[in-house]
């Protein structure tokens, strides 16, 4: 383990109020669509109104017709371009070629196939109202079940299956289920989810100068939307420029560019104007790479004493026409075996593709991992006749068996769910709360606990272009620091937390510390936020770079005070020498001397004070751990569940600002209380979406949303700063948690319906037919 | 489509414009008179991150056209600080509170919590919980929003 970083407690561990806060609740920060160029021109795209078929007229001479109007655009004119969609690994997507116009074909009911350029968004959408487009309608596949049966989506292929994954045959697997003691099957169906981020997607391109392109993009890496850009368009990457400064949510939709901010940067290229397209929500909640859909059939063997011997899983997911990435369950099948010890393990995921929006990843695009697995461990222990915390603490990994390699052969080290699990069960009287739950049925009401354990790979540093982060620190002329970071927000709060990490490193004020990361050209590259890595991999490289930089600082005070570089110190932007308090120069001194004075530096040093370092996180996961409990009463007579109560206990190890860990979870835990509450993306059986308002797709209320509860261990990690990633957890961990607490209070009805989500209707039904006797 | 001269004030100052009749007030507020706090993110009514004070009211600003703004004095987020910069006591409460990560939603919540409250009204944290039940947040969890609201209804802020 490393030391514990200089000074640690003076920023680090802190409740720093943020630095972001103050532009944005003044109505001053600057979203995608805040930016205006003159002469803008709007984008509104013209969308295939069916899910499957051929285009076989498309008249747009009306379109073109209307006043402020300056274009409209097929496939044809866009193939100037070669205008290939990347993934966010920057490599081709893979499956179905991706470009930002469908040409001949539809594939999905939203399907862009033309795209108006006008003067206002108002015009640009009343021009494409006029066009008229016909189709050679066919019969969508919509579910994967159509898909196993149906047409190819996508032609010259064998099947719908674009992606497939399985772990190495084991000959023995079949024998160890069929002479297991206790052996449960189960079969979840996720629902589609939207992603909705509040700020939909955006884009305004800018033409500008000697080949040069400016791209404002909702994103969350300006280095990745700069590079999949370029790619995208046969540039070098040095020709693109992406600026975005604050982004209104991420959770996967805008990891990398997507077939309309790329239409707009197209649009842009050809007419030589500067280009906008803001997505409007209706094109949010119908063609804005939706989530999840998927199900999962998991069978899990125990001996007599409830000890796993194998677990066996079969996954399949809908991955649309156009997915961002083919989604075969990778993730899912690496992640699954979580905290568990697993003799025996069987994953066989498959990819399908259907007539229907394209697939994204959003916040842990591998969640039903621990869904599948915390909810079948609860029926198991039903089933076996024992408590559901004993039959964790059967078959969590122990002290004594870590380290170690799971199934899939990833490390699995310095990981504390029990120690979370532990922590956990003093926050909630388990036999209190089976008393009242005893008491409560007697009078007609369903009141049931959930509770569930993890791990949350975090900071993956063997996945391209995920490995690092590069922090550039500078002292400027009036000794303040200007840090150029790889990083990129969309809501995390990092010009907070970096801040208040290179404040306790250097020994400034966090007043004093600002930081940039909205700029493509500005910083080195990075990743963004994606992973839950930015904590971790963008911290480990500012505490490398602010240590040279105050290696730095302190050769030259040393040199100049004709002091010993070791007694110097730098506290609160003073530099000290120890012992000779009249000796002490404020980083401005020291800054003027660094920039102005080279004569008066050490002999051989460079002037200037900046210092940059580029860092990878020593494992391949950096794992954080949690254990959560919720307390739910199902209303009888509504089918509504009412969370009473909600207790987070997580280790993420050195929490930089405590209030920005809960809040990371918090959302988290309320985007799980979506997913298993009352989110759904809704088709129908010719394709079109019925989820289409903020008042028939549900995202969480206020009212849906209890007071977390928060409890914490620290098990600082062996990286440079001791963090672990946090962004995901809640997400992964609040789904089983708050469906096993469903569970549990519905046992006297039966089991639960196989798919998400338990929606009242669903409850209720379930209610009704079977009163408890 | 008609075009309509309307006057009206807008955190304090006056302007006089030409609007289309079908342009909506937060597509006003926000590409004419640039106050680009004003966020659309449904244009349906539902999420309330549009939100304005319109004559003392709460109004979402995507459900009111320019045109029926006529005469009206509005307020945006970015008219409830005081000059100097000093947040009004919700933007206060909501900063303390770590009410916010994204910020999209933020001006709606603001405008809302700060209608309820200002004027010396001293609405019970009943009355805003109820009136958050019109905003949407996808980031925080409302967290932070709660514990604002806590506060604000014991004026405990500065």
């Amino acid at each position: 383990m490393n030391a514990p970083i200089s000074g640690a407690g003076r920023y680090i561990g802190q409740r720093v109020l943020r630095k972001e806060d103050l532009r944005l609740l003044t109505g001053r920060g600057q979203f995608v669509d805040d930016i205006s160029i003159p002469g803008v021109l709007h984008v509104a795209y013209i969308r295939s109104q069916i899910a499957r078929g051929r285009i076989t007229s498309m008249d747009l001479d009306a379109a073109r017709a209307v006043p402020g109007v300056h274009a409209v655009l097929t496939a044809a004119d866009l193939g100037v371009f070669t205008t290939k969609i990347w993934s966010m690994h920057l490599t081709e997507v893979g499956g179905p070629l991706t470009r930002p116009l469908s040409n001949e074909n539809v594939r999905y009911v939203g399907d862009p196939v033309a795209m108006v350029v006008a003067e206002s968004r108002y015009i640009a959408e009343d021009a494409a109202a006029l066009a008229w487009i016909e189709y050679e309608e066919e019969d969508p596949l919509i579910t994967v079940e159509d898909a196993m049966n149906g047409p190819l989506v996508h032609p010259g292929t064998d099947n719908n299956i674009v992606r497939e994954v399985q772990t190495p045959p084991n000959p023995e697997f079949d024998n160890i289920v069929a002479s297991a003691a206790h052996v449960m099957t189960s079969t979840l169906r996720h629902q589609r989810i939207a992603q909705s981020t509040m700020e939909a997607r955006g884009v305004v391109s800018n033409p500008t100068g000697m080949g040069e392109l400016t791209v404002h993009i909702g994103c969350q890496s300006t280095h990745i939307a700069s590079a999949a850009i370029a790619m995208a368009f046969d540039l070098p990457e040095n020709k693109v420029r992406v600026v975005a400064k604050d982004v209104g949510g991420g959770f996967g939709l805008k990891a990398q560019p997507w077939r309309e901010e790329i239409g707009a940067i197209a649009a842009s290229l050809l007419l030589r104007r500067p280009v906008k397209w803001i997505e409007d929500r209706l094109e949010a909640l119908t063609t804005s790479c939706p989530a999840r859909e998927s199900d999962i059939t998991t069978t899990m063997a125990f001996d007599k004493d409830a000890k796993l011997l194998a677990l066996d899983c079969v996954y399949n997911s809908n991955n649309g026409a156009y997915p961002h990435m083919p989604d075969a369950g990778m993730p899912v099948m690496m992640f699954m075996p979580g905290p568990y010890r697993i003799p025996a393990y069987r994953f066989v995921g498959k990819a399908w593709l259907t007539n229907t929006v394209g697939l994204g990843g959003y916040r842990a695009p591998w969640a039903i991992e621990s869904l599948a697995r915390e909810s079948l461990f609860d029926k198991a222990a039903r089933q076996i006749g024992i408590d559901p915390v004993e039959i964790r603490r059967r078959n969590l990994l122990t002290a004594s068996e870590v380290p170690t390699r799971n199934p899939l052969g990833i490390e699995i080290d310095n990981i504390t769910p029990i120690e979370c699990l532990d922590n956990l069960l003093t926050k909630i009287d388990v036999p209190a709360f089976r008393a009242e739950q005893a008491e409560a049925r007697k009078q007609g009401r369903y009141m049931g606990l959930g509770i569930a354990t993890y791990i949350e790979p975090t900071a993956a540093n063997g996945v391209f272009p995920l490995l690092s982060d590069h922090a550039q620190i500078r002292i400027d002329h009036a000794g303040k620091v200007i840090a150029n970071l790889s990083t990129h927000s969309q809501g995390q709060g990092i010009e907070t937390t970096h801040a208040q990490i290179i404040a306790e490193q250097l020994g400034v004020n966090v007043d004093d510390v600002t930081i940039y990361q909205d700029d493509s050209t500005r910083s080195g590259f990075g990743p963004g936020g994606a992973g839950s890595r930015q904590a971790v991999v963008a911290g480990g490289a500012i505490i490398r770079a602010a240590r040279l930089l105050t290696e730095k600082i302190k050769a030259i005070a040393a040199h100049a005070l004709n002091a010993n570089p070791d007694d110097v110190t730098i506290e609160d932007g003073m530099v000290k020498v120890a012992g000779a308090e009249a000796m002490s120069r404020s980083l401005k001194e020291i800054a003027m001397l660094a920039y102005g004075d080279p004569k008066r530096l050490p002999p051989g040093m460079e002037g200037g004070l900046d210092a940059q370092y580029r860092y990878t996180a020593p494992r391949m996961f950096t794992h954080a751990s949690a254990a959560h409990a919720c307390v739910v009463e199902v209303d009888a007579e509504t089918g509504f569940v009412n969370i009473k109560r909600w207790i987070s206990s997580e280790d993420c190890g050195v929490q930089i600002n405590p209030a920005i860990v809960e809040g990371q979870i918090a959302g988290g835990v309320t985007q799980a209380i979506g997913v298993v509450l009352h989110e759904e993306f809704t088709i129908d059986s010719r394709g079109n979406p019925t989820a289409v308002t903020f008042k028939d797709y549900h995202l969480p209320a206020i009212s849906d949303v209890p007071t977390f509860e928060y409890t914490h261990i620290t098990t600082p990690a062996d990286n440079e700063g001791g963090f672990r990633g946090v962004g995901e957890g809640g997400i992964i961990i609040g789904g089983p948690t708050l469906l096993n607490a469903i569970a549990d209070a519905m046992l006297p009805f039966g089991d639960l319906p196989d798919d998400l989500p338990m929606s009242p209707t669903k409850l209720h039904k379930l209610m009704q037919p079977n009163p408890p006797a | 489509m008609s075009d309509h001269a309307i006057a009206l004030t807008v955190n304090g100052r006056q302007f006089t414009e030409q609007v289309e009749a079908r342009l909506t007030l937060g597509d006003f507020l926000r590409e004419k008179l640039g106050y680009t706090g004003v966020h659309m993110a449904c244009e349906h009514g539902v999420c309330g991150a549009c939100t304005v004070v319109v004559d003392g009211l709460a109004v979402r600003s995507c459900l009111m056209f320019a045109v029926q703004a006529d005469g009206a004095e509005i307020t945006t987020v970015e008219g409830v600080a005081a000059p100097d910069g000093t947040l009004n006591p919700v933007q206060q409460a909501m900063r303390e509170c770590h009410a916010l990560q994204c910020g999209f939603c933020t001006p709606g919540v603001v405008m809302t919590l700060t209608s309820l409250t200002e004027g010396g009204n001293k609405p019970d944290e009943k009355t805003l919980l109820q009136a958050m039940s019109g905003h949407l947040c996808r980031c925080t969890g409302y967290q932070g929003i709660r514990k604002a609201i806590k506060q604000l209804a014991a004026g405990e802020t500065a």
